[in-house]
């Protein structure tokens, strides 16, 4: 792994200086239908999705600015195809 | 022994250097090398080889073989034919068992039989099995080249540096330059890479680094240049590749004797070092590149004897005959040619392993008989002989008759024999082949036995060679030193502010995480736990991860993050909070105090500083609350006043109220302390009556002698760690683990499940539903032994839980600890066992405090 990611504010730096977080999951949520199930649980806390292909995926630029975005990867080719800054919802993460 | 001064040679026949190999002293001149002082002194054998351990001579003369490596002062495998000559230096033959010219190990190649053939000791060592250590102590002894110096790492100074470049070039060769001067007259930002030792002379706008090898190509345009003790690692946007073409060797019986050289040894020892390389030559070759060679050895006053011109007469017989490892003569069909130097050119073969690397296609042009670079990657291109340009069609037979041990790889002494075997026992790819015989996988890396190895077996198995392909090209391209893919050795704390003051107390210092820490002032930890108890004591906690949570919405943000309750906290109050994750699981702990409505103090694990800090900040990307994260753990000291004395010795030092009234248990206030404004919160991790003391990093040395001043004794670690298994406190990461839950860790009444959400919520809702299998409870042990952490629990014969913390408790009278055991067996009184140094020692299990049960003391 030593290919370039860009950062939202720094711009494309070495792939080292990033955190990944893994990922874009969805969190299950208390509906009118009751708390999710175990299994819904246990899907979200333990498994993956795994693909190989294009991906979103948490980043932080940890030893960069510290800021936390969200990056589309194909994880064949380490190729980045897009950058976005997360839009915080309270509700579904 | 030199020839007559000539234009363009390298070397300043002014200068003498002087250096030793092994006993001898030999001298050369400034621009030798190593090796070809060497060989102008008379040395013709310079190395035995690997495994047979026959005698080698130079072979390429341009660092890719293996046949002229050298132990060079104490540095292993350095191949002096392109080592520069430098004075005083210690040369020494290495891989000899004897001397250079009578190894005792060279009897293998004579013994032939059952030692010879590849993977021959996997297949003939195998019995009895149990002698297969020794064995293997033997055979590794007998393999690998050259002997690492185990203090080296500290001999050399490595660097790493980060570099950026526009464009690339990797090689200087006529097109590499013209690439890199094109590049240079489009902008700046062009670096040269060369692995010399020719001339570049001077270029216009292009960094020229020589000499100095380009490693390999990974993703994102990176290329780390060797160059010698620095490591440059290039970020380029524009890579371009002129590598050029290697020569390689004839495959024939002898082909490896100390006499036959490739065309480029032979023109770098007359040109470069005005050395006559021999004085009867036979030059044998498939490209007009080798034949040339036949006018400078005629030039250099060499005895031609014979030109052989393999496209015109291909030879059937070729066999070269020797005396005493050396070359004597050259057998052609028959007929005998008498000579002491065989120049043999097997031809050009791009060397396209870097652009392999970048995910070039690579494929067979029948037409050249070479493999060529095709798809290119993005970014990198190929200019000159590596496209395969410029190139003349060799045809060579794969191998050619005659008697005695014919090499396809000299690095690892694999013979055609050993080809053909491999594919006569199964391995019929080209890659399980390589693994089986390390065919290219020697020092060379396939320079010069990939291209012979893939057409002998291609003959073999009567395949094309465009079927068969490569074996994977890996990096590093070029041989690199370990200590320069290390670095320099770095072995980076954190102190805290106070550490020369716990220095001077003559503590013994040591590391907690990426923090070195005071493990005792003292050889006897229990005096600093005693004057806790007693008195009065202070313990730097600085390294407590320390977190700014402000804004409108801290409190609902912290509420989310937290099983715990803080929105319904007073400003001045704190509370323990430990973090869960989504599985329910523990991460950290640590206290959170609310300063102000908007503004709450939190602290952390000493180690879970930067975690927990991007563990808010990740899930507040993910919320939006309205609240700013800022981790002030450097910024802020922390010292821990504890002990019955502690309120006085304070009140002394501030003219803040700091009565049990004004400043009660849990409760947080700005005191100014000896003049230093700090944030006191009174808790009680070690048991006694407490301050944490949280000033800045500037202060905090001052504060320190204050306190001390006070009569506070100084308390490490190790005291603390007693103190609080005490108080049955836990220390997540070490009485926890990743699955420790709320529940199990005995902590039910912690999480607030009346809230909407936090982050474990639905976890700890569905662990509630079931018993937890295990249970961390205290124990007392039975006798006065101590058992370690980690110590195994048995109940009924049975392993059944684990100690996770255990220390001797002079306040207690006895040995306390924590354990997990099975729930079933965690009621309080419950006896257990623990494996101790092979004896079983019984344990008792003891809920809550083990010292001042009700916690009188730290609220007194």
């Amino acid at each position: 792994m030593s290919f370039l990611l860009s950062c939202p504010h720094c711009g494309p730096r070495p792939v080292d200086e990033f955190a990944f977080f893994g990922e874009v999951t969805r969190r299950p949520e208390k509906s009118e239908n009751g708390s999710p199930s175990l299994r819904e649980l246990t899907e979200y806390v333990y498994f993956r999705d795994n693909v190989a292909g294009p991906q979103r995926e948490w980043w932080q630029h940890r030893t960069g600015c510290g800021e936390w975005f969200l990056a589309e990867r194909d994880t064949r080719t380490n190729e980045v195809l897009s950058i976005t800054l997360p839009e915080p919802s309270r509700k579904r993460p | 022994m030199r020839l007559a001064t000539q234009t363009g040679e390298r070397i300043d026949r002014k200068r003498p250097v002087v250096f030793r190999f092994g006993e001898k002293r030999i001298e050369g001149y400034e621009g030798d090398t190593f090796g070809s002082a060497l060989y102008a002194a008379g040395l013709r054998t310079f190395s035995r080889s690997f495994k047979y351990h026959r005698t080698r001579g130079l072979l390429c003369c341009t660092g890719h073989c293996p046949n002229c490596m050298m132990t060079v002062d104490g540095v292993p495998n350095v191949r002096v034919c392109v080592e520069p000559l430098r004075e005083g230096a210690h040369v020494n033959e290495q891989n000899v068992w004897g001397k250079l010219d009578l190894d005792v190990l060279s009897l293998t190649d004579k013994v032939g039989g059952p030692f010879t053939p590849v993977g021959f000791y996997y297949r003939t060592m195998i019995r009895p099995r149990r002698a297969w250590p020794l064995y293997e102590k033997v055979l590794r002894n007998l393999a690998g080249l050259g002997r690492v110096d185990e203090r080296g790492g500290h001999s050399r100074r490595y660097d790493v540096e980060h570099r950026r470049a526009r464009v690339l070039v990797v090689g200087g060769s006529e097109a590499g330059r013209a690439a890199a001067l094109a590049a240079a007259a489009e902008g700046p930002g062009v670096v040269l890479v060369d692995e010399g030792p020719r001339q570049l002379g001077e270029m216009d706008g292009v960094e020229v680094l020589t000499p100095a090898r380009a490693l390999g190509i990974w993703e994102g345009g990176l290329v780390p240049v060797d160059c010698g003790t620095v490591l440059y690692r290039y970020r380029a946007e524009r890579i371009i590749v002129a590598t050029g073409a290697l020569e390689q060797p004839i495959v024939f019986p002898g082909n490896d004797l100390v006499g036959v050289m490739l065309p480029s040894a032979v023109r770098r020892l007359i040109h470069d070092f005005s050395i006559r390389p021999g004085e009867r030559a036979v030059v044998i070759a498939a490209d007009e590149s080798g034949l040339e060679i036949a006018d400078d050895l005629r030039e250099a006053g060499v005895a031609v004897q014979r030109v052989l011109d393999l496209r015109e007469t291909p030879v059937g017989e070729l066999e070269a005959q020797r005396r005493r490892g050396r070359v004597r003569a050259l057998l052609v069909d028959g007929e005998e040619i008498a000579c002491d130097l065989v120049v043999a050119s097997g031809g050009r073969q791009p060397a396209y392993s870097l652009l392999a690397q970048a995910g070039a296609r690579v494929e067979y042009d029948s037409s050249l008989g070479v493999f060529v670079p095709t798809t290119l990657p993005p970014g990198v291109e190929a200019v000159g002989t590596v496209t395969g340009e410029g190139l003349q069609s060799i045809d060579v037979p794969p191998k050619h008759k005659g008697r005695g041990k014919c090499f396809v790889c000299i690095c690892e002494d694999v013979t055609t024999k050993d080809v053909t075997r491999a594919i006569a026992e199964g391995f019929d790819s080209i890659e399980l082949a390589k693994r089986y015989t390390t065919v290219t996988m020697g020092p060379c890396q396939g320079k010069l036995c990939q291209l012979a190895s893939i057409r002998l077996y291609a003959q073999e198995v009567r395949a094309y060679e465009s079927d068969l392909g490569t074996t994977t090209a890996r990096p590093p391209w070029s041989p690199v030193e370990m200590g320069l893919l290390a670095g320099r050795h770095f072995e980076p704390a954190r102190r805290t502010a106070l550490h020369f003051r716990h220095e001077e107390a003559g503590a013994k210092m040591q590391w907690a995480g990426p923090w070195k820490r005071p493990y005792a002032y003292s050889e006897r930890p229990e005096d600093e736990v005693r004057a806790v108890h007693e008195s009065l004591g202070v313990i730097d906690v600085s390294t407590l991860g320390k977190i700014l949570v402000e804004g409108p919405e801290a409190a609902a943000l912290l509420e989310r993050l937290y099983p715990n309750r803080f929105a319904d906290m007073r400003p001045g109050r704190i509370r323990y909070g430990v973090l869960t994750s989504d599985g329910g699981r523990i991460m950290d702990d640590g206290t959170v105090g609310r300063l102000s409505e908007e503004l709450y103090y939190v602290t952390t694990t000493s180690t879970g500083a930067d975690s927990v800090t991007a563990w808010f900040e990740w899930w507040n990307a993910v919320w939006g609350y309205e609240a700013e994260i800022v981790n002030v753990t450097g910024a802020l000291a922390a010292l821990n006043l504890a002990g019955p004395r502690a309120r006085e010795a304070l009140q002394r030092l501030t003219e803040d109220d700091v009565s049990d009234e004004a400043l009660k248990y849990l409760d947080a206030r700005q005191l100014e302390v000896a003049g230093v404004p700090c944030l006191a919160l009174r808790i009680g991790f070690v048991g006694e009556l407490g301050y944490e003391l949280h000033c800045p990093s500037a202060a905090a040395e001052f504060l320190w002698d204050r306190l001390v001043a006070e009569g506070a004794r100084p308390f490490g670690l190790e005291p603390q760690r007693i103190l609080r298994l005490e108080k049955g406190h836990v220390i997540v990461g070490q009485d926890t683990d990743s699955e420790s839950n709320l529940l199990s860790a005995a902590m039910p009444w912690l999480p607030k499940m009346d809230k909407d959400d936090f982050v474990g919520k639905l976890a700890v809702e569905h662990l509630a539903d079931r018993e937890p299998l295990e249970r961390l409870v205290g124990f007392l042990m039975e006798d006065g032994v101590v058992p370690a952490e980690g110590a195994q629990i048995v109940i009924e014969g049975y392993p059944a839980g684990r100690i996770t913390s255990a220390r001797r408790s002079e306040a207690v009278g006895s040995v306390i600890g924590l354990a997990w055991l099975p729930a079933e067996r965690a009621e309080d009184g419950t006896r257990f066992e623990v494996r101790v140094d092979r004896r079983l020692l019984g344990g008792r299990v003891k809920s809550g405090a083990f010292y001042d049960v009700d916690g009188k003391r730290m609220r007194s």
